[in-house]
Formats: structure tokens, sequence, C-alpha cells
């Protein structure tokens, strides 16, 4: 179980996270929305520990991330997850296999000569076969996001965090990526938190919809309920709204409108 | 938002001061990780060939010039004194051992492979890697930084030895073609009036170079920021820093081995 109470986290003068609280259950997936810049993909850094909050605490497992010291300790509690990055984040001078097996040197005691059918395994589980020697340059963007799934679940974690993984991916291949992420669901039984724009994906592969505004929780609750949330921003996003109370404007100035259109401009 | 320049000046010392906290703490991390004795060899011996192997036909081919120039310089500057050019061979072997062999080899490897550094590992942190590394059990400075800085340690000096050896060769070439010295003189005029000290004052220089460029250019490249540009941005000042330290510092390092008696 996840369990953040009150997190804060900022950057320089500008507050990302203002007191986020939020439960994630065993074996359930939270989907986590929510406009750009509003500290989704902040959030699951913080779960990991690349970022320290300022404030508040996150428990995993009755571990809380901000009191691990030793590098045992911290090893520890990193093989616990997989994590799949917004733009898969493979390691260019490896291969495929290379890099699915990359954490297993430091998160297991696994033998090396066990890393290739190791590889295979998990590159068969998100439906790839045949390119353990590929470089990454040479695969497609969805192939890229299937291995660096592969290279998230190859450690067998109990928690997999998913940042934005349809981005970028036609819409055929963002639902055979949240077809695998249930698949993987099923087969690996873990607790997956996903953050997302995507909200066909979302209500396909939620437990529950967290929705982040400002930094902070807006609602949680079962997909359905969020298709029919009478909150205004939870609404205003779920139908893809420009207009509503979450601000993103079209202009970042307020420009005097030209009299004569372009024509003055040019 | 207009800065007055007092208002500009303090934040350039304090982002300085900001820099140089970071760089210390990359160096502080760099030796800790070291101590524990977790070294990657694997990814060691692969940035030795690249800095060393791949730099040694440009380190070469600076110094083979540089000792033909001295030579001819030399050649030209006593033959107009002295009506004869004398001591070729002991300038050229003084100035390339003591000083230009170090320090262009520095200068060299840190346009070549230091620029490599910084955009490579600038290149990963901007696509995550970095953060992946995190999240797969290991950690930036261990798994890139540390390789790295071995292979400048153990490659820049060996780079340097070389260098000094195809430059004193160009400068025999020049001295035996253009000033008819025969290659008896040229030697005897090197091993009679050099000691074993003055190789070791510039061998000495290079842990101090390699130490150096290789920190630099990794410090610059692991806290990219940006995209593209960013990357752009810390090659350069990687590459420029590190040239400017190589001189500084060598004047600092060649005080400090005066000091020391090593001259």
């Amino acid at each position: 179980m996840i369990d953040a109470e009150g997190v804060v986290k900022r950057f320089g003068p500008r507050t990302i996270l203002r007191g986020i609280d939020l439960r994630v259950e065993t074996g359930e997936t939270l989907v986590i929305i929510g406009g750009s810049g509003c500290g989704k993909s902040t959030f699951l850094k913080c779960v990991i520990g690349l970022h320290h909050p300022e404030d508040g605490k996150i428990i995993v497992d009755g571990i809380e991330v901000a009191k691990l010291k030793t590098e045992a300790e911290i090893a520890d509690y990193r093989r616990r997850f997989g994590y799949l990055f917004q733009e898969g984040a493979l390691f260019d001078s490896l291969t495929v296999w290379e890099n699915v097996t990359f954490g297993l040197r430091y998160l297991t005691d696994i033998p090396p000569f066990r890393y290739r059918k190791i590889a295979s395994d998990c590159l068969a589980l998100v439906g790839l076969k045949d390119i353990e020697d590929f470089k990454p340059a040479e695969l497609s963007g969805g192939m890229k996001k299937r291995v660096a799934l592969a290279r998230a679940i190859a450690a067998q974690p109990s928690y997999i965090l998913y940042d934005e993984p349809t981005t970028g991916l036609d819409p055929i291949m963002s639902d055979v990526i949240s077809d695998l992420i249930l698949d993987l669901q099923k087969q690996l039984k873990v607790t997956a938190i996903v953050v997302t724009h995507d909200m066909k994906s979302a209500y396909k592969v939620a437990s529950r919809i967290a929705m982040f505004h400002e930094g902070k929780v807006l609602e949680v609750a079962q997909p359905d309920s969020i298709k029919v949330s009478v909150h205004p921003c939870v609404r205003q996003f779920v139908d893809g709204k420009s207009e509503g109370p979450i601000k993103m404007k079209l202009k970042e100035f307020e420009a005097e409108p030209a009299a004569n259109g372009l024509k003055n401009v040019w | 938002m207009i800065q007055s320049p007092v208002g500009g000046f303090g934040r350039l010392v304090l982002d300085a001061a900001e820099e140089t906290g970071r760089f210390a703490f990359l160096v502080r991390s760099t030796f800790g990780w070291m101590a524990s004795g977790k070294i990657e060899w694997r990814q060691t011996l692969i940035q030795m060939a690249r800095v060393g192997v791949d730099s040694l036909p440009v380190t070469a081919m600076t110094a083979f010039f540089t000792g033909m120039v001295i030579a001819l310089q030399t050649g030209a500057s006593s033959k107009h004194f002295f009506n004869e050019p004398l001591f070729v061979g002991t300038v050229v072997a003084f100035s390339l051992v003591m000083e230009l062999a170090p320090v262009m080899t520095a200068i060299v490897v840190a346009g070549r492979a230091g620029a490599a550094i910084a955009a490579e590992l600038g290149t990963m942190k901007v696509t995550e890697q970095l953060d992946a590394l995190y999240t797969l059990g290991t950690d930036p400075i261990r798994y890139l930084v540390i390789p790295r800085f071995i292979a400048f340690m153990l490659v820049l000096p060996l780079l340097t030895v070389a260098s000094d050896f195809t430059g004193i060769f160009g400068g025999y070439l020049v001295a035996h073609a253009k000033y008819q010295i025969p290659a008896t003189v040229y030697w005897h005029d090197i091993v009679n009036n050099m000691e074993i000290r003055h190789f070791v004052h510039g061998f000495l220089k290079t842990f101090v170079f390699a130490a150096v460029v290789s920190l630099v250019s990794c410090f610059k490249g692991v806290t990219t920021q940006g995209g593209a540009e960013g990357v752009g941005k810390s090659t350069t000042s990687a590459v420029v820093i590190s040239m400017v330290l190589v001189l500084v510092l060598d004047y600092f390092a060649t005080a400090v081995l005066n000091a020391f008696g090593i001259t």
C-alpha cells in the first residue's frame, strides 16, 4: 500500500505539490489525471524517491521514503518499483536485452547467465519477440514503450509507476498499451499508479481515478463516478473543454485586438 | 524584469556559489563511491578506449607539429644569435616534457573527449536516462562519472607520454632535415641536460588536468537543463571551463611542484 500524507514539493520559488493526501490500495490501479504542470509526474517521482518532498510523508509497505538512509535500504525500497518513463528513457548505448535486464544486476541476486532468458520472457510478456539485439534507435515509438515496460517488470516489482504511458502514440497503439497494462495487472498482480491525460486509457485501466489540480487532489473516485462527476474542474477536464474553471489561456498575455486583423502586422 | 547592476552582480555571485557547491557535492560523491570500492570496470575500460585510443591520433599529431615548430624556431633563433643551431634537442624536450605536452594534450582531450562526455551525459539527463539509472538501482555517479574519472586519470598521463615522444621525434625530423643536426647530437642534447625529475614534473601535472577535465565535463553533463539547447550550452561550457582551468591550474601546479623541488 502507498500512503501519501500532506506531500509538499517545491522547485525554487514554485510550489508544485501543495499537500497531496492519497492512498493506493494493494492490487489496485490508481490513475492520476490532471492538466500539464499540475504535479502528477512530480508526485510519481516523490513516490520512488527521485524527488524529496519538503513537507509531508510517503509511506510504502510501512517504510517512509524520506527515512531511507543506507544503500541497502534504498536498494530494497527501489526493488519494489518498476517505473515506466514518459519517453521510455532507454539507454541508447545498450541493446534491447541489456536495457531490459539492466536493473537485475543492482536490484537482484539473479546470476548474469540467466539475463538473456529473462529479457526474452519479459519481452514476450509485452508482446515482443526477436528484437533482443536491436538498439533503441532501431525501434518505433510503440516498441520503445513496450521495451521500457519490459524493463520496468524485469525485477518483478510489487508496484509499477507509469508516467504517461500512451503519450506520443497513435490511438491504436495507445489502446494496445492500455491492454498491456491491464494484462500485466492480471498476470503479475501488481499495484500500479498511472499518470495520464488520456481519458480513454484512464477509464480502461483504472480501479480509481484521482484528479490533480494546482498541486492538490480534487477528487478520487471510481471511473464511473468520475464520468458523471459534478465537480466543475473534473467535469471540464474529462469533457476536454477550454471553457471552465481551469484556466488554460489561449494566449499567455492579454493582447490589444488588432483593428484590421493581421493586415496591420504585415 | 529589469534588474539593477548591483542586483545583477549579486545574482551572478549567488549562481556561481551555488554552482561551486553543486560541483563540490559531485566531487564528494565521486570519491565517496570510489571509497566504497564499487567500480564499474567494464564501463571504465570502454571509456579508456574512447578517451585514450580514439584521442591518440589527434594528440600525437598535435605534439608532433608542436615539436617541429619548436625545433624550427629554436634553430632559427640560435642561428641568428650564434650563427649555428644550438641546443635544439634540449629546448624541444624541455618545452614539451615540462609544459607543452601535458597542457596541449589536456586541452585537445578536453575538446574531444570532454565535449563528448558533456553531450552524452547531458542528453541522458534531458531524456530522463539519469533518472532511469536511479530507478534501476544504481547511481549516475557510480555508473557514469567514476568510470570516466578513472579512465581520464589512467589514460591522460599515457597520452601525454606519447605526446612527449612524438613531439621530440617531430623536433628531430626538423633539426635533421632543416639544420642538418645529427641524431646523436640531438639525442645527447636531450639526455645530457634532462633529468628524470623534469619528466616527473610534467607527468604529475597530467593527473591534475585529468581530474579537472573529467569532473567538469561530467558535472556539466549531469546538471544539463532544457532540451537540445541545454545540451549545447553544457557542452560548450564544459570545454571552455576545462580549458581555462587547465591553463590556470598549470601555473599553480607548477608553483607547487617547484616548491617541492620537482623542477
